[in-house]
Formats: C-alpha cells, structure tokens, sequence
C-alpha cells in the first residue's frame, strides 16, 4: 500500500496548546485507525522476525518508538534546510544515527537481548515506517506534532508487535515474558506446546486475525484499502 | 419419510420470522436440508434447477470416502495386533479400528460443525454444508493416535482459517481439511510424524514383538527406497500410515465413485497421475549409476502407491472450489501437483509428505493457472478471427 500523501501544511497559527484535539488525533490516530502495521501495512518483516518472545518485542517497539520519535523531531527541526534533492540522504543519515545509538545502547545495557534481535535493530533503518512518517509527516509539520507523530506510529507499531509476541510465546512456549504461565498439571494432561507458534507464518497467521478483528470492529476501516 | 416430513412442519414456524428461536433458523435449515431438498423455485430466467445441490455433492464426496474409512478401521486394528504378534480375525481388527476412529470423527464434526454453526447464527446466513466433507477428510489424514484435543484445534482452524475468514464454502482458496493437517503437521511436529502409526494400547500378558518398527513407507523410503514393502502391499494398504491414506485400492473404489457420478474430476486424477509417473521416471533416467541406493532410483510407479498420493490425489486435488476450473487448467494444475511430489519426496527429506504441501501450493496457483489459460484462450481466438478477417 502507498504510503499516505502529505497532509497539506499546518496553517500558522498564534498560540495552540501541546495538546490540542489535532495534536491528540496525531498521537492517537497510529494507533488504531492508521495503525502502520495493519492499516498501512509496514514494517511487516520485523514483526514477523522479533516476536517469538514478549521481551525482544518490547525492546524492538520501545527502540522503534525512539527512532520514529526523535528521526521525526530532528527532521521537522530541519525541514526549511534540506535541499529536497537530496532529502532522503539526509533522512538516512539521521535515522542510522539514532538506529547506531539505539543498538550501542543495546550492546552496552542488555546483551543478550541485542544478541537475540540481532540484525533487526539495525534493519530498523530500512523500516519503512520510520522514512515513510518523514516523507509524509515531518517535511511539513512544526516539530511538535511530528514528535508526536513519530510517537503515535511507533507504539502502533509495538502494540502489533506485543500483541503478537504474546500469543506466539504464550501458545509456542508457554511463558510470557519468561516466566512459566501454562501450568505443569496442563501438560500432565496431554497438552503441547504449539511449535507452529515458533515459526514466522504464525505471525502472519495472527496479524491476520487482528485485521480482521479490528476491521469489523472499527466502522472507519470498511472499504478501506 | 412422511413422518420426519411432519416433524419438520410441526416446529418450522419456531424458527420463522416471530417464532421462537427465530435466531436458530440457520441451524434449523441446516438440519432440514440434511433430509429434504430444500423447495426453492427459481423466480425468472432459466427455470431449471438441478436436483443435485451443494449437500448432495458433498454426500457424493462422502460416499466416495466410505471405503477408505472402513479400509482404515480395520487397518488400525491388524496394524495393532501386528505390533503384538497376535492372530485376530478380521472382525476383531475392524472393531478395534472402530473404536479408536469414532472418537476422532466424533470430535473433528463437533468442533468444525459449532464453529460454522456460531458463524451462521452470528452472520444470519444458512450453514454451509462444505464442512460434511472436511470433517471426514480431517480424521483420514490424522494418524490413529492422535490427541482428540488436536483434531478439534485443527477441525476449529479449518473452518475458521480455512474457510470462515473468507466468506465461507466455496470462497476458500486452499483445501481447508488439508489446511487443518498442515497446521498439526506444523504445530505438532511430534504426534505427526515418527512412530506414532500404530496404535500401541497394551495387551494384556503381549509386548511388542521383536520386529516391530514404526516407521511408514515413506520414511523406509528416506532411508533407503530398497527396504520399501512390496508393491502389492503397499497397493492394498496392509502397511502403517494415517487412517485412511494406506490403501490405494480403497482410493481407487473412491476415484471410480467420484468419476462416475461426475462429482471429482478425473482430469485433474489422471493428470496427477501423468506428472507423478513422468517426474519419477525422468528421474530414473537421471540418476547416477555410482549411487544405487539414491531415491531416484525408485521405479516411477512406486511413487503412486507410497505414502497418500493416492488420497491425495483422489479427494483432496479435485477439491472444486480451489483446484483449476478450466478443463485445460486441470491438466497444468494436476500434472504439476504429481510432477512437484515426486520432486519434493526425493530431494527434501525433511517433508516426506510431499503431496499435502504441493497441493497445497498448487491450491495457491490455481487462479493464477485459470488466468493464463483464458488470456491465451482469448489470444488465440483474437488470432483465429483476424484470420478470417483476413
């Protein structure tokens, strides 16, 4: 799917408050009626890498959150300075910035987990999330708004991603978060953990079912495409 | 007839409009299209309609499918005392069979069944009757010591996966009971495959003989295709394997009640059966000399008798709502289901069963087959008409 067209330019305004009803439906609209994931359909191959556990997951979406938040900020800062011609290099630059620090912050602080996400947090780069909000948000709104854009795209972004890392490790290994949740007395019974579960394809399988729980449930995404 | 007739009439208006259990209605008109062909009349155009309606083809379809079960039943139970080296009768076989396959239709109907019954009462459409065949595919291609627990997570994934996602029977674009056996085969790796054929329920005063193995042909056939069965064994199925998938002969009484009231297409059999034979023989030509225990040694023919090609082949490809629709279609569609097993069975031994993922794949290229065959029909005729222009 495309990514959105620009809206067209915030008309200057003397004083608006920080969080004014446009502000909010900035913040607010990602998260479900817009949701990059299921709406727009981005950022698939890393929900689908990083959720075989609820712990990567949140790192991933709380790293994710970082980027698009501040990639937006530093982006709308400079949006009357970059030459358009060259504005993608720029985007890049500043995202691989914060994706670098990101993942140092990472190695230094939780490593194991870094090792686990592995390539992913640098592939954050190549989100299509974080460049398509710079693309069609930050270039032209002030900075406050495309922070909270930013803000608003990556936690839905991480809500798919926790939603589904709960019900892959939840059903493929029995645990959230790594402590035991199916009791032993449920496998004395005869039930086993679903391998399936550990496989990519069970996050397309679940995403799957969020699309199409949360459109009919949501009267805004009939017949949207 | 007449009094489940009156029985109908009696509690009908229940379920109308007003009634009681108005909201029941689908279920009702369910069950009672289960008896009755149901009384429409067409209102304009054509005004002829076909006795033959959708729950009367999917009876077809399980008629066809009798002779598998009951050829599975009773292989069940020789299988099992086979493993304890006991003479039976083959009465006792099938009895034992029985009772060890019931539970596991039981289940798969009753899970696949409240599904589409919650979906119909929910939407307020009439229950589709596609779930009459599913529900008997699912228990024949489940090994006979399957977890019930797993039949019914596998029935609920059919029907909701499968089919429910998509608007229903008919709108599904994959075999929905194959779809229910690829999801366990995935899930559950461990009760799908390795030594779980035989129902192993102790005997009293019996162990196991000393012989026993419990491996299926097609893992024999990894290892070293020479150790395989007979071929004439392995056609009438007294060997291990899921419930009904063993005997090709049974298939075969199936095929020939499928071809014969028109219900399954024996273009896409036979066209299954072409690509097989012709992928197994090219790869006798093929293969190399210095190995002769290498897979692709094994006699083409043999590949039609292992493992559930036969099955496969006989009730899941000629599914008429994902296979190929056009008549030139079913040929590409068949033929490469056939040709893609062979493949897949002698180069990736991690799968041996082979024929569940090419047709499942094949399920997915279907409406891409239908289309290029159309587009080249209409080509053809373009050319065909400036010619004669010409």
């Amino acid at each position: 799917m495309a990514v959105e067209t620009a809206p067209a330019p915030v008309v200057e305004k003397k004083k608006e408050p920080l969080f004014s009803k446009k502000n909010i439906r900035t913040l607010r609209d990602p998260l479900d009626d817009n949701n990059p994931i299921t709406v727009q359909v981005l950022g698939i191959c890393s929900a689908l890498a990083v959720t075989v556990q609820v712990k990567p997951a949140l790192i991933m979406a709380l790293g994710v959150i970082f980027v698009t938040a501040f990639s937006n900020l530093i982006i709308s800062l400079l949006r009357h300075s970059i030459p358009t011609r060259v504005r993608i290099i720029v985007q890049l630059i500043v995202i691989a910035t914060l994706v670098t620090i990101v993942d140092q912050v990472l190695k230094a602080y939780m490593f194991d987990v870094s090792k686990k996400l592995s390539v992913f947090v640098g592939l954050i780069i190549t989100n299509c999330i974080v460049m398509g909000r710079l693309e069609a948000f930050a270039l032209a709104n002030k900075p406050w708004p495309s922070f909270l854009d930013g803000i608003g795209n990556g936690v839905g972004y991480g809500i798919i991603l926790v939603v589904v890392a709960v019900f892959r490790e939840l059903f493929g290994s029995g645990t959230l978060l790594g402590y035991q949740v199916v009791p032993q007395w449920a496998y004395d019974m005869g039930y086993v953990n679903n391998g399936l579960m550990m496989l990519p394809p069970a996050a397309l399988f679940i995403i799957g079912i969020y699309i199409w729980v949360q459109r009919s449930w949501n009267k805004k995404l009939i017949n949207v495409s | 007839m007449k009094f489940l007739q009156d029985f109908f009439d009696k509690v009908r208006p229940n379920f109308q409009k007003g009634g009681k259990y108005e909201r029941l209605y689908p279920a009702f008109e369910a069950l009672e299209t289960f008896a009755f062909t149901p009384p429409h009349t067409t209102h304009d155009g054509v005004h002829v309609r076909d006795s033959i309606d959708l729950k009367r083809t999917m009876f077809t379809v399980i008629i066809a499918m009798i002779p598998t079960l009951l050829f599975g039943m009773w292989n069940v139970g020789y299988q099992h005392y086979q493993a304890y080296g006991m003479e039976m009768s083959h009465w006792d076989c099938f009895v034992f069979g029985f009772w060890k396959v019931l539970p596991i239709i039981v289940v798969s109907y009753a899970a696949g069944l409240g599904v589409e019954f919650l979906f119909s009462v929910l939407k307020g459409h009439s229950v589709s009757e596609g779930y009459l065949v599913s529900g008997l595919l699912i228990p024949l291609t489940m090994p006979v010591t399957v977890p019930l627990w797993m039949v019914a997570l596998g029935a609920v994934f059919c029907t909701l996966i499968g089919k429910e996602i998509f608007g229903g029977t008919g709108m599904n674009f994959m075999n929905p009971a194959l779809l229910a056996r690829a999801f366990l085969f995935f899930a559950f790796p461990a009760y799908m495959s390795g030594d779980i054929w035989t129902d192993l329920s102790p005997e009293a005063g019996r162990a196991l003989v000393d012989g026993y193995s419990g491996a299926t042909n097609l893992v024999t056939f990894d290892e070293n295709f020479r150790n395989l069965p007979s071929p004439s064994d392995m056609f009438w199925g007294f060997e291990q394997g899921s419930i009904g998938e063993t005997s090709v002969a049974a298939c075969l009484i199936g095929a020939l009640i499928l071809v014969g009231t028109g219900v399954g297409s024996w273009r896409i059999m036979l066209s299954c059966v072409l690509g097989a034979l012709f992928m197994g023989y090219l790869f006798n030509l093929l293969a190399p000399a210095s190995m002769p225990n290498h897979a692709m040694h094994t006699p083409g023919y043999y590949h039609l008798l292992m493992g559930s090609f036969a099955f496969g082949t006989v009730y899941m490809a000629t599914d008429p709502v994902s296979a190929a629709h056009t008549e030139k279609g079913k040929w590409y569609y068949g033929f490469f289901i056939g040709a893609l097993t062979v493949i897949l069975r002698v180069f990736n031994p991690a799968y041996p069963e082979a024929v569940m993922l090419s047709i499942l794949l094949m399920n997915v290229f279907a409406p891409v087959i239908d289309h290029l065959v159309v587009e080249q029909h209409i080509k053809s005729r373009l050319k065909k008409s400036k010619l004669s222009r010409a």
